[in-house]
C-alpha cells in the first residue's frame, strides 16, 4: 500500500504520531548503548524529514535537537567538574580539588577526571538527548492543537484555552518585530537589547488588548455555551471525579510505597475508572460537536503499532541481551551493535512508508514566469487595461492560490 | 428582527452617554447600513445587538434591545450566538483556531451542530467566499483581505438570522470588497438574513442598502430612512451623491448606473471643457525639481520574503513635489515596497536610493531626514503617555529645535490638548499625530501606508488638504492605498502593482479612467470624459454659471 497524499481526510491521527514517538522514547530510555541510541535518533530524524509539513509547528524539530545537544553538553560538563561516582583507572587529567567542609561530604568539585566517568556521562546524556529528540519528532509531525481536539468533551474548554495560549506566542513575536521596525521609523536603532526592551510595554499593551478582543469574539461565537444538566447528574459527576482522583493518588502511593503493594493496584484501577466515568458524565454539560475529527484508521494502527513494537522489543531485549544494551563503562569496552535489537529499532521506520505524504512545499514562484514578467506593460491605456481587468477579476487569488495561473499574459 | 427601544448607553467613567435615544426597528431580511462621522457611537450600537454591550464592555444600557425576540439584558452574547453573527474591525483578533477550515467550523462546533451539517456548510462557505484554495492554510499566513473573508465566513457558517459587521471592507482592495458585498447581498436575498453594517466607505456599500440609519452627531438621536432620503441630508456621503447634489438631480442617484442615466446633460455641458486643475493636485514638479536628483530611485528591485518574491524587478522614480499612488490587490507588495524604501527590508536584487542614500545600510537617525513612513497602524509609532511627551521625543529623535513637532501637531490637529493619551485619540487624530512626528525631521520623501483606513469623509478631506500642501512645499509623497477616490484627488501618478510587479505606471488620469476597478465614481459617471473629482466639476460649473 503506497502512501496517499495527505489531506484532511487522510491525515494521520495526531495521537498515532505521539504513540509512535513515545514508543521510540521508551525504547531510548531502556538502553545506554550509544550505537542503538544513535540509530533511534536517526530513525526519528528520517521519519521527520520524510513526513513533516511546512506548517509553523513543524519547524520546532530543530529546536528540540538543539535542546538535546545542550542537555548532553551540560551532563558532560557536570561530570567533568563534579566528578562521577564511577570508579575508574584511566585518568585523563586531574583538576585541582576545591576543599569542602565536612557537612558537604560526598560532594566533590574538581579532582580526577577519568575516561570511565566521562564515558558513563556521555551514555547517560545521549539517552536524555534521544528522549527529547523523540518528543520533538512528535511535535513536528502532529499539529498540537489537533491532539487537543481529541480530548474528552469535559476538558474541551481547557483545551481551547491551551490552543489560544499557543497561538499567542507567535503573535507576540510578530508584534515585537513590527514594533522594532517601527522604531526605525522614529529614527531610533532597531537592533540590540535596548530596542527590544523599549518595545516591551507597547507589546504587552497590544497583547492585553488582543486577548480582550479575542475573549469578546469567542463569547459572541458561543464559547462556553452549556446544556442544562439535572442536578443529580452534576453531583454524581463531582463525586466521581473527586473520588477518582483521590483513589489515583492513594493507589499510586500504595504502589510506590513499601507497605501497600497489596491494595495499591486495585485502588489505582478503581480510581482511574471513577475519574474516567466522571469525565464522561461531565461531557454531558458540553453541547459541542466535533468538526471532521481525525479517524483512527489502518495507517494510524501501523504507525502507532510500529512505535509500540520498538518499545516492546527493546524491553524484551533487556531480558536476552542486557550486556549489549548497557555496555559497561567499567572496564572500558567498545560498544557493539547488537543485531536483533538494532533490527527491531528499524521497525520504527515504518511511518516513513505508510504515513500520508505531505503536500510538497511550494516552489518559489516566479521561476517559470520570468519572461512574461520582463514584458510587463507600462501603460494603462492600451493593453495594460486587460491586465488590470485580469488583476481585479480574481481578488481571491492570493500568492498561493491556483487562480493565479489564470492571469492573462499579454 | 432587531428592535431598539429608547436605548442609551453610558460607559463607566464617561460624563455623557455614548449613544442616546435610539428607538428603531430593523425589519427581517433587510440590509441596513449604519452611517455617521467618526466617534458617534456606531460600534456601540453594533455591539449592543450582539450583547457585547453591556455584558462584555461594561457600562450602563438603558432601554431594551431585542433580537429575534430575545432580550440582550437576559441573554449573554454566547446565548445569542445562534441568532447573531458578529465580525469586528480586526479579523486577526477574531480568530480562535489556527487553520482556515477549523476556523469556519468553530462557531458550529460551539452550537453543537451535527457533523454532516457542519461539513456541508463549510464546503458551501469555502465556495461562497472563494476560500477553497486556502482551506488548509494557517491563518497567520493569509493576506489582509483573505483574513477578512475567513472572518466573515466563520460567522456565516452558523447561518445566523442577523449578521453584524463593523467596517467589513475598509481593509480590502476594491474588487475583494465588491466580492464580500455581493456575498452579503446574496445572503440577504436568498437566505433572508438581516444584515446590519457600519462602513465609512459609503461609495462601496450604499447601493446595496435597503435602509440607512444615520447617527448625525455624538449623542444625537438616529435618523432612519431609505438610502436616497438619508443621503440627501447626511453629512457623510459618497462622491456620486455629492455629484448628484451638485447637479441637483432628484431623486438622488446612489449608484454609478443611476447617475450615468441622468448625467447626459452634464456630460454635454462639460464636453468641451478641459478639467481645471483646481480640486486636483497642482501640476507635477517642474524640471527644476530634478536638480538635486530624484527623491527616490528604485531600479530592478527584488525583495524575497520567505519562499516567495514579494517584489520582482520593480522600477520606480519619485521626484520632489510629486505625489504617487501605489495601488493593487491586497498582498501585491505595496507595503513591502514602502518598507524597503525605509530600509526595513533588504533588497535581494536591484538597487534602492533615497536622496542618494541606501536605506538599509543607513543609520535610522540619518535616514529620518530623507524619508519618513507612516505605517498602516499609526499607533505603532506612538510610545509615550501624552501628546506633549511624544512631541518632545520626536524633536529629540530628529535633532529639531524644541517645539517644532508641537507646531506641526497644532497645524494638523488644531484642537488637541497636550495632556491627551495618544490611545484616546480618534483614528484620524492618531494618523495626524503620527504624520506630525514623522514630518518633524522634514524628510524629503514621505510614505503613507493605507492612510484612509477608518477615516470618515471629513477626516479624509483634511488629510487631502495636508498632503497637497506638503506636495506643494516640495515633499515627494508615495501613498499605498485601496481608496480610489483618494488617489484621484491626490496623485499625479498612479503605479499599479500585481504580484510584486509593476503592471502600470502613468499619469492618474490615464491609468484610473481606463480601469474598471481603480476608477473613481465621478470618472465612471462622466466617462469617457477625463473628470475625476467632484470639486473639479464644481469649479467648472461655477465658471459656466
Amino acid at each position: 500500500m503506497s502512501a496517499p497524499q495527505a489531506t484532511r481526510t487522510t491525515a494521520l491521527h495526531a495521537g498515532a504520531w505521539w504513540l509512535w514517538a513515545l514508543g521510540l522514547a521508551t525504547a531510548a530510555s531502556r538502553t545506554t548503548n550509544p550505537l542503538l541510541l544513535g540509530l533511534l535518533v536517526g530513525v526519528a530524524g528520517y521519519v521527520v524529514a520524510a513526513r513533516r509539513t511546512d506548517a509553523p509547528w513543524a519547524r520546532s524539530y530543530g529546536a528540540f535537537v538543539k535542546v538535546g545537544l545542550v542537555v548532553l553538553g551540560i551532563r558532560l560538563v557536570f561530570a567533568f567538574f563534579l566528578g562521577s561516582p564511577i570508579p575508574g583507572t584511566h585518568t585523563l587529567l586531574t583538576l585541582p580539588e576545591v576543599p569542602l567542609p565536612d557537612w558537604a561530604q560526598g560532594v566533590r568539585i574538581g579532582g580526577r577526571v577519568t575516561a570511565e566517568g566521562m564515558v558513563f556521562a556521555l551514555y547517560d546524556g545521549l539517552k536524555l538527548a534521544a528522549l527529547l529528540i523523540c518528543v520533538g519528532a512528535a511535535n513536528a509531525l502532529a499539529n498540537p492543537s489537533r491532539l487537543l481536539k481529541s480530548l474528552p468533551g469535559a476538558l474541551y474548554e481547557a483545551g481551547v484555552a491551551v490552543v489560544v495560549a499557543m497561538t499567542f506566542a507567535p503573535n507576540l513575536i510578530a508584534d515585537v518585530q513590527r514594533l522594532r521596525a517601527a522604531r526605525r521609523l522614529r529614527g531610533r536603532p532597531d537592533r540590540g537589547v535596548t530596542a527590544l526592551l523599549q518595545v516591551g510595554l507597547p507589546v504587552l499593551e497590544g497583547a492585553l488588548e488582543r486577548s480582550v478582543a479575542l475573549a469578546a469574539a469567542m463569547d459572541a461565537r458561543g464559547y462556553g455555551r452549556s446544556a442544562q444538566v439535572p442536578r443529580a447528574v452534576r453531583h454524581t459527576t463531582s463525586v466521581l471525579t473527586l473520588g477518582g482522583l483521590l483513589g489515583i493518588c492513594a493507589g499510586t502511593y500504595g504502589l510506590l510505597g513499601d507497605t501497600g503493594a497489596g491494595y495499591g493496584l486495585p485502588l489505582l484501577l478503581a480510581g482511574l475508572t471513577a475519574a474516567l466515568a466522571g469525565l464522561r458524565l461531565g461531557g454531558r454539560r458540553s453541547l459541542r460537536t466535533r468538526y471532521r475529527p481525525e479517524r483512527w484508521g489502518v495507517r494510524a494502527w501501523l504507525v502507532s503499532g510500529s512505535g509500540v513494537a520498538v518499545a516492546v522489543l527493546m524491553i524484551w531485549a533487556n531480558g536476552y541481551a542486557p550486556a549489549a544494551l548497557h555496555p559497561p563503562a567499567v572496564p572500558l569496552t567498545t560498544p557493539v551493535l547488537p543485531l536483533w535489537p538494532a533490527v527491531s529499532v528499524l521497525l520504527g521506520l515504518l511511518p516513513a512508508l505508510v504515513a500520508p505524504v505531505p503536500r510538497a512545499p511550494e516552489r518559489p514562484r516566479r521561476a517559470e514566469r520570468a519572461p512574461s514578467g520582463t514584458r510587463a506593460v507600462r501603460n494603462g491605456r492600451d493593453d495594460g487595461d486587460d491586465r488590470l481587468r485580469g488583476a481585479g477579476g480574481h481578488p481571491g487569488g492570493g500568492p498561493h492560490s491556483p487562480q493565479h495561473t489564470k492571469e492573462p499574459t499579454p | 428582527m432587531i428592535r431598539f427601544e429608547q436605548v442609551s448607553v453610558t460607559y463607566g467613567d464617561a460624563a455623557a452617554p455614548a449613544v442616546r435615544g435610539i428607538d428603531l426597528t430593523v425589519p427581517e431580511g433587510e440590509l441596513c447600513l449604519l452611517v455617521g462621522p467618526s466617534g458617534v457611537g456606531k460600534s456601540t450600537v453594533l455591539n449592543a445587538v450582539c450583547g457585547l454591550v453591556p455584558h462584555f464592555t461594561g457600562g450602563t444600557l438603558h432601554g431594551r434591545v431585542t433580537v429575534d425576540g430575545r432580550d440582550t439584558r437576559t441573554h449573554r452574547p454566547r446565548e445569542l450566538a445562534d441568532v447573531v453573527g458578529t465580525v469586528g474591525q480586526d479579523p486577526l483578533a477574531h480568530f480562535v483556531t489556527d487553520t482556515v477550515e477549523d476556523e469556519l467550523a468553530y462557531g458550529m462546533e460551539s452550537l453543537g451542530l451535527a457533523p454532516d451539517v457542519m461539513r456541508r456548510r463549510v464546503e458551501e462557505t469555502l465556495d461562497l467566499l472563494g476560500l477553497a484554495g486556502l482551506r488548509d492554510r494557517a491563518l497567520t499566513t493569509l493576506s489582509g483581505g483573505q483574513r477578512q473573508r475567513v472572518a466573515i465566513g466563520s460567522v456565516l457558517t452558523t447561518h445566523p438570522k442577523v449578521l453584524v459587521l463593523d467596517e467589513p471592507t475598509s481593509a480590502l482592495d476594491p474588487a475583494a470588497a465588491e466580492e464580500v458585498l455581493s456575498v452579503l447581498q446574496r445572503l440577504v436575498h436568498d437566505l433572508g438574513t438581516t444584515v446590519l453594517l457600519a462602513e465609512h466607505r459609503l461609495e462601496r456599500v450604499i447601493q446595496y442598502a435597503d435602509q440607512v440609519i444615520l447617527l448625525p452627531a455624538p449623542g444625537a438621536p438616529p435618523v432612519m430612512g431609505s438610502p436616497s432620503e438619508i443621503m440627501a441630508i447626511s453629512p457623510v456621503h459618497p462622491p456620486v451623491v455629492a455629484l448628484g447634489r451638485l447637479a441637483q438631480w432628484s431623486p438622488l442617484p446612489l449608484t454609478v448606473r443611476d447617475a450615468r442615466r441622468r448625467a447626459a446633460p452634464l456630460r454635454d455641458r462639460l464636453r468641451d471643457r478641459t478639467p481645471p486643475t483646481a480640486g486636483r493636485p497642482a501640476p507635477g514638479p517642474g524640471p527644476e525639481a530634478d536638480r538635486n536628483g530624484p527623491a527616490a530611485e528604485v531600479r530592478g528591485l527584488g525583495v524575497r520574503r520567505g519562499p516567495t518574491d514579494a517584489l520582482y524587478r520593480v522600477d520606480l522614480t519619485v521626484r520632489a513635489g510629486e505625489t504617487v499612488a501605489l495601488m493593487g490587490r491586497n498582498g501585491a507588495g505595496k507595503s513591502t515596497l514602502l518598507n524597503t524604501l525605509v530600509g526595513v527590508h533588504q533588497p535581494s536584487s536591484g538597487t534602492v536610493r533615497v536622496a542618494g542614500a541606501v536605506p538599509h545600510r543607513t543609520a535610522p537617525r540619518a535616514l529620518l531626514r530623507h524619508v519618513g513612513l507612516v505605517p498602516q497602524e499609526p499607533r505603532d509609532l506612538l510610545y509615550a503617555d501624552t501628546v506633549a511627551a511624544e512631541c518632545a521625543a520626536a524633536d529629540q529623535d530628529a535633532d529639531a529645535p524644541a517645539g517644532s513637532c508641537r507646531v506641526l501637531v497644532s497645524r494638523l490637529l488644531p484642537d488637541v490638548p497636550d495632556s491627551v493619551h495618544p490611545r484616546d485619540l480618534s483614528e484620524g487624530q492618531r494618523l495626524a499625530l503620527a504624520l506630525a512626528l514623522v514630518l518633524t525631521a522634514r524628510p524629503g520623501l514621505l510614505l503613507l501606508d493605507e492612510p484612509t483606513r477608518g477615516l470618515d469623509y471629513a477626516a479624509k478631506a483634511r488629510l487631502v488638504e495636508v498632503v497637497r500642501a506638503l506636495a506643494a512645499e516640495g515633499h515627494a509623497i508615495v501613498l499605498a492605498t485601496h481608496d480610489v477616490e483618494l488617489a484621484a484627488e491626490l496623485a499625479h501618478r498612479v503605479v499599479i502593482l500585481a504580484d510584486g510587479e509593476v503592471v502600470a505606471d502613468g499619469p492618474t488620469d490615464d491609468i484610473v479612467v481606463s480601469s474598471p476597478s481603480f476608477a473613481p465614481q465621478v470618472a465612471k459617471v462622466l466617462a469617457p470624459l477625463p473628470w475625476l473629482t467632484v470639486p473639479q466639476v464644481a469649479r467648472a460649473l461655477e465658471a459656466t454659471a
